[in-house]
């Protein structure tokens, strides 16, 4: 971003601002590698065998880089771990396109169709946007007993998809109301059924929406530990649980957990990193989760 | 945003619309509303969830002290953490408008959002194991501290044990057992450190001058020889030993030791006094802080929170900031405004309300902190670093076996967060007017 308060100044104040602009790249540069150096720590500590990490610092390992191995990962994936990851995915993939499904439906009724209560019932899901997970746990954990699907794949994904649905409606309704009202009204009046206008015009058209609601609720899902922690098994539990469990014994175990937690992020870094635009719109819309 | 199209009767009837909200309808009945009102029925019951006991784990909340543990944490929480990223994420924002690779520092700071909380977790376990050697923090701690403090302490050393030695041992500090004359410099000897450790040393001196001096030295020489209680050349000075001057029992003044192991009082009366060499001396090296003890535990997840969270602050204050007309910033600046006078009396005020949105937002996550908390304090710790999101599921699942407090914890928690729906309720009907 270019800043042209330096063209208004006198020659004496453009060096200040010479020797501030560097004392602010150095101080910048420096707060960036404080954010850096922790999630570099983990990956080094993740590839040096166990008995390296536990006699020298990570760091050590730029002075002797030989001591690099792969040898963690083999063991985690030798471990079992590996259906953990796969569980991650069975629960994250199908609640993000169930809160995508429902909540563009739910989203397109309070946008276009006019009913009685709609306005209220939409102050409803904008409340609803910030209510604890934690109130949910002991009456859902009853509910699934009493249906027979605690600890199954199914009833974690349940959950997501209705946790994630406010911000979903909220995100997507917002966005809908600023399709152009012309276009739904041509539509209508060529007599296209409703769930045609919704499939052909809106849903289209709100790609941008939905990929932001798409990368949020994927990573929501993705990263949660809670929801996992209470109503998956050991047969259907994701990533996060998994490692979870071995964190009782951190300073002896250290060989499995940075393996283990390194694998959870690589896939939501490299999402991030190819969707931050959407991200960052969806945070822009919808900051109040 | 602009108000919604008051529409005429072409779209479709209002049926078709509850077809449409049908499913989502359904799931949020059932797994968050109807959850409110059995949790509410449910924290009127005891752990059984047979016997009523209308408020009473309520009262446990309140008089517990476990629980009063968590309520104290949770303030904290609220009162630093969402101010300090809605500050750092301020500042950040406008700094990186003055420099080209805004948008790589912005993608840096906001990469822990896209990372779980356990992920999360686990990296600043190690960032805070406590050997110094091991966890960066207390690597970067350490070595800040040594390159500053200087006076990295010399366990092990001490005086010879015997009636020639000139000083010994007083409730762990060293001090000399004759009196010490301004003028006639004082020799204290001492042992206990190999010659190895000391090799790289400056040989010790004798001390002169007129004040209060003397030389601290180990009087020993690898193989052996070299004079008892005397300074030989082969010896070596201790530096950066404190060295305290008595009179009458009071400490008069302080000072340490130069390489070569001598010191000097500057501006000390002449008179009679003893010299101490205090305990600290002779402790161990600094280790660095014990992070994740009882005393710092909070204090330090809430560093990991910042961690994750001021990107997110930057970022949305960030787009607020670039939807500030620049024209009223350069006026200012061509009307003679120093930047500070810029950012207090025209940044600020006009991101108000971006920044009221994150503080808010802040508030709202940092009520219900879970996962940072539950991973980082190890088991022994975590009582003292519980929050109630955290002691909800301890007391329900976590192996406390009672659901009708955990009902009126997560109850509780609700209601804690009330205000802030109230919050985005009104705002959100502002905007749409």
């Amino acid at each position: 971003m270019s800043h042209s308060a330096a063209s208004f100044g006198r020659p004496r104040v453009r060096v200040m601002d010479r020797v501030g602009s560097g004392l602010l790249q150095v101080v910048l540069v420096l707060v960036a590698l404080f954010w850096l150096i922790p999630t570099l720590g983990l990956l080094v500590v993740s590839l040096r065998a166990e008995q390296d990490n536990n006699s020298s610092g990570w760091w050590t390992f730029f002075s002797k880089p030989a001591q690099i191995t792969f040898d963690n990962y083999s063991n985690l994936l030798a471990s079992g771990f590996s259906s953990s990851f796969w569980n991650t995915i069975l629960i994250t993939v199908p609640a993000t396109l169930l809160v995508i499904g429902i909540g563009a439906m739910a989203a397109y009724a309070f946008a276009w169709i006019d009913f009685p209560g709609r306005d209220a019932l939409f102050l409803v899901v904008v409340a609803l946007l910030v209510v604890p997970v934690q109130i949910a746990l002991i009456p859902i954990a009853k509910l699934y007993g009493a249906l027979g699907i605690f600890g199954s794949v199914a009833g974690v994904v349940l959950f997501h998809v209705a946790f994630g649905l406010p911000f979903a409606i909220f995100l997507l309704r917002n966005f809908f109301t600023g399709i152009p009202r012309e276009l739904m009204e041509a539509a209508r009046m060529d007599g296209s059924p409703e769930w045609k206008i919704f499939a052909t015009i809106v849903f289209p058209l709100a790609k941008p929406a939905i990929a932001s609601l798409g990368i949020f609720q994927f990573l929501w899902v993705w990263n949660d530990l809670l929801v996992a922690l209470v109503f998956a098994d050991t047969g259907s539990q994701p990533m996060t649980k998994a490692l979870q469990s071995q964190m009782r014994q951190f300073g002896t175990n250290v060989d499995i957990l940075a393996p283990g937690a390194f694998l959870s992020l690589i896939i939501p870094l490299i999402l991030f990193f190819a969707f931050q635009r959407y991200f960052v719109q969806g945070l822009l819309a919808g900051s109040v989760k | 945003m602009a108000a919604l199209p008051k529409r005429q009767r072409l779209g479709p009837s209002p049926s078709l619309a509850w077809l449409f909200l049908a499913p989502a309808l359904v799931l949020l009945a059932a797994w968050m509303i109807y959850p409110v009102v059995y949790s509410l029925f449910r924290s009127l019951h005891d752990a059984t969830g047979n016997t009523f006991v209308g408020l009473a784990n309520y009262g446990a909340i309140f008089s517990d002290s476990a629980t009063l543990i968590t309520i104290r944490n949770n303030v904290i929480w609220v009162v630093v953490a969402p101010l300090l990223v809605t500050v750092l994420g301020l500042i950040f924002a406008v700094l990186t408008e003055r420099i080209r690779w805004a948008t790589a520092f912005k993608l840096v700071l906001f990469m822990p959002m896209a990372v779980s909380l356990l992920a999360a977790g686990v990296i600043f376990r190690l960032v805070y194991e406590q050997a110094p050697d091991r966890g960066v923090a207390n690597a970067i701690i350490t070595t800040v501290h040594d390159a500053f403090a200087g006076s990295q302490g010399y366990p092990g050393a001490r005086p010879r044990e015997n009636d020639a030695a000139p000083a010994s041992v007083e409730n762990g500090a060293v001090v000399t057992k004759q009196v010490v004359r301004t003028g006639q410099p004082a020799l204290i000897p001492l042992v206990g450190l190999s010659p190895d450790a000391v090799a790289g040393f400056a040989p010790a001196r004798p001390a002169s001058g007129d004040g209060l001096t003397g030389t601290v030295w180990i009087d020993t020489v690898r193989g052996g020889g070299g004079t008892v209680n005397q300074i030989d050349p082969e010896e070596k000075g201790l530096a950066g030993m404190t060295v305290e001057a008595l009179q009458g029992g009071a400490v008069k003044a302080t000072t340490e030791t130069a390489a070569d192991g001598t010191f000097a009082f500057t501006g000390l009366p002449p008179g009679d006094y003893q010299v101490r060499l205090p305990q600290s001396n002779f402790t161990a090296a600094f280790n660095g802080l014990t992070w994740l003890g009882p005393t710092l535990i909070t204090p330090a997840i809430i560093g990991a929170y910042i961690w994750v969270w001021a990107g997110f602050a930057m970022v949305l204050i960030a787009a607020g900031l670039s939807a500030i007309p620049r024209e009223a910033l350069e006026a200012a600046r061509i009307d003679g405004c120093t930047e500070w006078q810029v950012f207090r009396k025209i940044t600020v005020p006009l991101l108000a309300p971006v920044l009221l949105v994150v503080f808010v937002t802040m508030i709202i996550n940092v009520l219900k902190v879970f996962d940072l908390v539950f991973i980082i304090a190890p088991g022994s710790v975590q009582p003292d670093a519980n929050v109630v999101a955290l002691e909800m599921w301890r007391v329900s699942f976590g192996g406390g076996g009672d659901q009708g407090l955990g009902s009126a914890l997560s109850i509780f928690l609700l209601v804690l967060v009330l205000p802030f729906m109230a919050f985005n309720i009104r705002r959100f009907r502002r905007d749409e007017r």
